[in-house]
């Protein structure tokens, strides 16, 4: 898998985990990276809104995004892709 | 000071603890009454083993452990989770080879950014010994490899005289902390230790997994230090004796009031506390007065308000929490200080901070003032930080000053909202709690701007 996966932690540690046995994909923004480049939102326009700033925008979540089976793909290329690597991708149960 | 890592080792993994086992604190009957940090009369070595006795060898990790979670300590910094949370996070760690070879760091955070706090500076000034007994505690009980003091620059001749009056302390690394609203913040606080800028970091992984030199880190607001201090020598039991079921125990409080609005950033000021009640005044250039007590927990505030000797008939108002607190109006100020009583109000006891906002001054004009105050300290990394605290704050500035576009008061919650959870830290989260506070619990005055008709005094 490209994309970076962290062992978040309070969050069971993911790396090894499979998509599809009950885990959840959570995609988590470093704002502290992130500088609103925005394409992410380009390639998860279901997923994230751009906020009146240009940074990524999840309504109803903050720094960590729950992400759908069928947009883990999108999300995995958003990872690889940032230009700031401000993405993560991790899986909790 | 040699260098932290090596010197701490020694230090702890030295028998000072076990070689002082035969003067046990039995001697000493556990303290009565409400005085029991502010408990004696002066910050030297003498006074505090009079009053406290030796401090007892440090129980071992799971011990310690499931002691302070009998005893129901909460954390003093801020956040208010229960202490043993990340004794047993470091534990566990430990417990499953997670961490390897990798012995933990421990810190004592006396960083206190907050303009409305000073009671952990009172604290350090008056009891340093138990702020160090707390700290040698929990880094003997999780076999620490390096421990350090956090604290500002004013309070170091204080700290490394303790230090010197000790022989157990030599492990303990004292370093000046940075004076910002966020330096308390727990990996600014590693970041500024490991010699980065004091920011913080984004968090993927928990510092009790890895913080500073990747080692599982545990850093403790150091009121929540001295309280262990205590509850090592007395018991759970003796800490439960006083407080409520779910906030047991004392606390220490910075109240205040006459904060005008071009006074904000400098906050307010306390001399050195005595005896109980630990009784501070000082004066802020505003004219703002602040008193640090020790109170037992779930106090209703209006008593508190009474026992720092403000009058709560003449008070629209109480700013809980700080700047990234909650305001409780006049009519709810029988509520307790504490997490249960203080949850509908969407705020906890916090840092135990209380401003109290005297009638016929306009809460618009100071709050705006607090909140152009925090967009100032930012730490300037997280862009919806960067760009929505000054909007923010702009917006609400605008109302305070009597403009009558209606649509003000909507905006102020849209930009608040924008800005919700989108840190690395809890900023912008404290500083849109707050903002959102005012306008909920002020919305007579929100009216009144908006039609002009505010009639109270605006500084």
């Amino acid at each position: 898998m490209s994309a970076r996966m962290l062992a978040s932690t309070g969050r069971r540690a993911a790396g090894a985990a499979a998509a599809g046995s009950g885990a959840r994909a959570v995609l988590h923004i470093d704002w502290t990276s992130c500088d609103g480049r925005g394409l992410c939102t380009e390639l998860l326009p279901e997923l994230l809104q751009r906020d009146d700033w240009g940074y990524p925008l999840a309504l109803g979540y903050g720094s960590d995004v729950p992400v759908p089976a069928q947009l883990l793909t999108a999300a995995t290329d958003a990872v690889s892709l940032c230009p700031r690597q401000a993405l993560a991708l991790f899986r909790e149960p | 000071m040699t260098t932290a890592s090596s010197a701490a080792a020694q230090a702890i993994s030295a028998p000072a603890f076990s070689a002082r086992r035969s003067r046990a604190a039995e001697h000493v009957p556990a303290p009565l009454g409400t005085a029991r940090l502010t408990r004696a009369p002066g910050p030297d070595l003498a006074r505090h083993l009079t009053e406290f006795g030796v401090l007892p060898s440090a129980p071992v990790s799971g011990t310690l452990l499931e002691t302070v979670r009998a005893a129901g300590l909460e954390g003093r910094g801020g956040a208010g989770f229960p202490a043993w949370r990340k004794l047993a996070a470091v534990s566990t760690g430990s417990a499953n080879g997670r961490f390897g070879s990798r012995r933990p760091v421990v810190i004592g955070n006396a960083a206190e950014g907050e303009p409305l706090s000073v009671k952990d500076a009172t604290l350090l000034g008056t009891a340093p010994h138990l702020v160090i007994d707390g700290l040698l505690t929990v880094a003997a009980a999780v076999n620490a490899a390096e421990v350090y003091l956090y604290a500002p620059a004013a309070l170091l001749p204080i700290v490394a005289y303790a230090l010197a009056e000790r022989t157990d302390a030599d492990g303990v690394a004292v370093r000046a902390c940075a004076e910002s609203f966020i330096s308390g913040e727990a990996s600014a606080v590693v970041n500024a230790l490991a010699g980065r800028p004091a920011l913080p970091a984004d968090r993927s992984i928990r510092l009790t997994t890895s913080g500073l030199g990747r080692r599982p880190t545990l850093l403790h607001n150091i009121e929540t230090l001295a309280h262990i201090a205590l509850i090592v020598r007395f018991g759970a039991d003796w800490f439960r004796a006083l407080g409520t079921e779910t906030d047991p125990g004392t606390r220490l409080v910075t109240m205040s009031r006459g904060l005008w609005a071009g006074g904000v950033s400098a906050g307010v000021s306390a001399g050195a506390t005595g005896s109980m009640p630990a009784v501070a005044p000082g004066a802020a250039p505003a004219g703002a007065t602040a008193t640090v007590l020790e109170v037992i927990g779930g106090s209703r505030i209006d008593e508190l308000l009474r026992f720092g000797g403000i009058d709560p008939a003449a008070v629209q108002a109480v700013l809980v929490g700080g700047y990234h607190g909650a305001w409780l109006p006049a009519s709810a100020l029988h509520t307790g200080l504490d997490r249960v009583s203080l949850a509908p109000f969407g705020v906890g006891p916090g840092a135990g901070i209380l401003l109290a906002l005297e009638t016929g001054r306009c809460p618009l004009t100071l709050a705006a003032s607090i909140a152009d105050y925090l967009a100032g300290q930012s730490a300037r990394q997280c862009g919806p930080c960067v760009n929505g605290l000054p909007a923010m704050a702009a917006v609400l500035s605008r109302l305070a000053a009597g403009e009558r576009h209606p649509g003000l008061p909507g905006e102020v919650a849209r930009l608040a909202a924008l800005v919700t959870g989108r840190g690395s830290c809890h900023h912008p989260d404290g500083t849109a709690r707050f903002v959102l506070s005012t306008l909920t619990v002020f919305a007579a005055d929100v009216d009144a701007h908006l039609h002009g008709t505010c009639a109270k005094v605006h500084a």
